[in-house]
C-alpha cells in the first residue's frame, strides 16, 4: 500500500517539500496528487533527482504521480 | 535535460531582449525591470506623482497578455485563488518596498550585474539571505493555505483585461488621462510597439519555461536542484556579453545608472524581496505570469506591488541615485520584521495547531 500525499491546491514549492517529507517517512514508494503542470513538473523532477521512477496519470482535474525507487 | 536546455535558451533570450530594449531607449541597466515598470505605471495612472518616473511601460501589460494567451493555447489557463489574498497583497507591497530601496527587482538585479554595477552584487548577497530566511520557514511547514478553483472564469480575466485597457490608453497617446514624464528615467523608453513586442516575447518565454529569479536559488537551497538556476545564469551571461558588445559594461560601484552605493540598504532591500518572494512562491516576474494564467492569488500580489510602488513615492520610501531615504530604511526594517512574523505565524513555529501541519496528513490508499 503506497501512502498518498495530497498536494492539490498547494503553491510552489510546497508540493515538492511535501513529497520530500513523504519519501523520508516511506522511502520505497509513494503517490502524490497535484493539480497543476508546474507542480507535476517539479515533483517529477525532484523524484528523478532522488533516484525514483515517476509515472503519472490524469484523473479529471488532477494528476496522480506514482514514485517508485528506480 | 530538456528543461535545463529550455531554461538556458529562454533565459538567454530574456537577457538579450533587455539589452536590445536599452539600445532602443530604455534606461541603462533597466532594459526590463518589473518593479521599476510597475512603479512607472503607478505614476502614469496618477497613483504616485513623482514626475521623473511616470510612463505606461507596455512591457508589463504585454507580458501579462502573452502569458494569458499562451496559457489559453496550452490549456493551462486555470482560474484559482483564495490562498490568503490580503496577506499576499501585503507581502507584494513589502517586496516592492525592498525593490525600490535597492532600485530594481531580481530581474534588474541581474541586468545591473551584467552592466558591471557591483552594488548589485551586494544586493545579490542580500537576495540570497532573504531566500534563506524564506526557505527556513518553508522547511518548517510555512504555507499561505490552499488555492481552490474559482466558480467562474471571470475572476481570472480581470488582470488580462486590465492589461488590454492600459495598452489601449497608451496606444491612444495617453487619451488625455495618462501622465508621462518629461525628464528622468520615466522619459527614457523604447518605442511603444517595440517595447510591447519585447513584453509579449518575454511573457511567452517565461510562461513556457517557468522562468523565476527566486526559484533557482530557492531550489538549490531546498533540494540541491540547479535546474531553475539555469534561467538566472543564462540571463546574466547573455546580458553581460550583450553589454560588452554594445559598450555598456562599466565595472565598479560608483556612478552606476539609476543606482546608489548604500551597501547595507542594497543588501537589506533585496533581502526583503528574496524573503517575500520565497513566501509568495515566486519572483515579481513569475507573479505577473501566473496572474496572466488566471491565478488570482498572484493577481492580488501584483496589485499589492502596484499599490506598494505608489506608496514608495508618496511616502518618500523609494531610493534615488542620490541614495536611500530615512523613511525607506524604516520601511525595509518594518517589512523584514513583518515577513518574519508572517513566517512564524504561518508555519508550525507559533505553537498551536497550524493549518500547515495538515500538509503531512496522508491517507492510506
Amino acid at each position: 500500500m503506497a501512502s498518498v500525499t495530497d498536494a492539490r491546491g498547494r503553491s510552489c514549492p510546497e508540493p515538492v517539500i511535501m513529497t520530500k517529507a513523504a519519501l523520508a517517512q516511506r522511502p520505497d514508494c509513494c503517490e502524490v496528487l497535484v493539480d497543476n503542470q508546474t507542480a507535476l513538473g517539479n515533483v517529477t523532477r525532484f523524484a528523478k533527482n532522488q533516484g525514483y521512477a515517476a509515472t503519472f496519470r490524469e484523473e479529471g482535474e488532477f494528476f496522480r504521480v506514482s514514485l517508485r525507487r528506480a | 535535460m530538456t528543461e535545463k536546455r529550455n531554461l538556458l535558451i529562454g533565459g538567454g533570450l530574456v537577457g538579450a531582449v533587455a539589452v536590445v530594449l536599452v539600445a532602443l531607449g530604455n534606461p541603462a541597466n533597466m532594459g526590463f525591470c518589473i518593479a521599476c515598470f510597475l512603479r512607472d505605471i503607478a505614476g502614469a495612472v496618477g497613483l504616485q506623482r513623482a514626475e521623473v518616473v511616470q510612463y505606461l511601460r507596455p512591457e508589463i501589460p504585454g507580458l501579462i497578455l502573452c502569458a494569458f494567451i499562451m496559457a489559453l493555447f496550452k490549456k493551462e489557463f486555470s482560474v484559482r485563488g483564495g490562498s490568503s489574498p490580503v496577506l499576499r497583497f501585503a507581502i507584494g507591497f513589502i517586496v516592492m518596498v525592498g525593490a525600490l530601496v535597492f532600485l530594481g527587482c531580481p530581474y534588474r538585479m541581474i541586468l545591473r550585474l551584467a552592466g558591471g554595477d557591483l552594488n548589485a552584487l551586494i544586493g545579490l548577497l542580500g537576495f540570497v539571505a532573504g531566500i534563506c530566511a524564506g526557505v527556513f520557514f518553508l522547511n518548517r511547514g510555512f504555507s499561505l493555505g490552499k488555492t481552490v478553483a474559482m466558480p467562474r472564469k471571470t475572476e481570472g480575466l480581470v488582470i488580462p483585461i486590465s492589461a488590454v485597457v492600459l495598452l489601449a490608453l497608451l496606444l491612444a497617446g495617453g487619451a488625455g488621462v495618462l501622465i508621462f514624464s518629461e525628464s528622468g528615467p520615466g522619459s527614457q523608453h523604447a518605442p511603444a510597439l517595440a517595447a510591447l513586442a519585447a513584453g509579449l516575447l518575454v511573457g511567452a518565454i517565461a510562461q513556457r519555461v517557468r522562468l523565476c529569479m527566486v526559484g533557482g536559488i530557492r531550489d538549490m537551497l531546498l533540494f540541491k536542484d540547479p535546474t531553475l538556476l539555469m534561467g538566472f545564469i543564462a540571463v546574466l551571461v547573455v546580458a553581460l556579453v550583450g553589454n560588452i558588445i554594445t559598450g555598456r559594461f562599466n565595472p565598479g560601484f560608483l556612478e552606476q545608472p539609476v543606482a546608489h552605493t548604500d551597501g547595507l540598504w542594497n543588501f537589506l532591500g533585496l533581502a526583503a524581496v528574496g524573503f517575500g518572494s520565497a513566501l509568495l512562491g515566486g519572483c515579481p516576474l513569475r507573479q505577473l505570469i501566473l496572474a496572466g494564467e488566471g491565478n488570482s492569488d498572484s493577481g492580488i500580489a501584483v496589485l499589492g506591488m502596484l499599490v506598494g510602488a505608489a506608496f514608495c513615492h508618496n511616502f518618500g520610501l523609494a531610493s534615488s541615485a542620490a541614495g536611500t531615504t530615512p523613511n525607506g530604511r524604516i520601511a525595509v526594517v518594518l517589512g523584514l520584521v513583518i515577513l518574519c512574523l508572517v513566517g512564524v505565524m504561518n508555519s508550525g513555529l507559533a505553537g498551536g495547531k497550524s493549518k500547515a501541519s495538515s500538509r503531512s496528513a496522508k491517507r492510506e490508499a
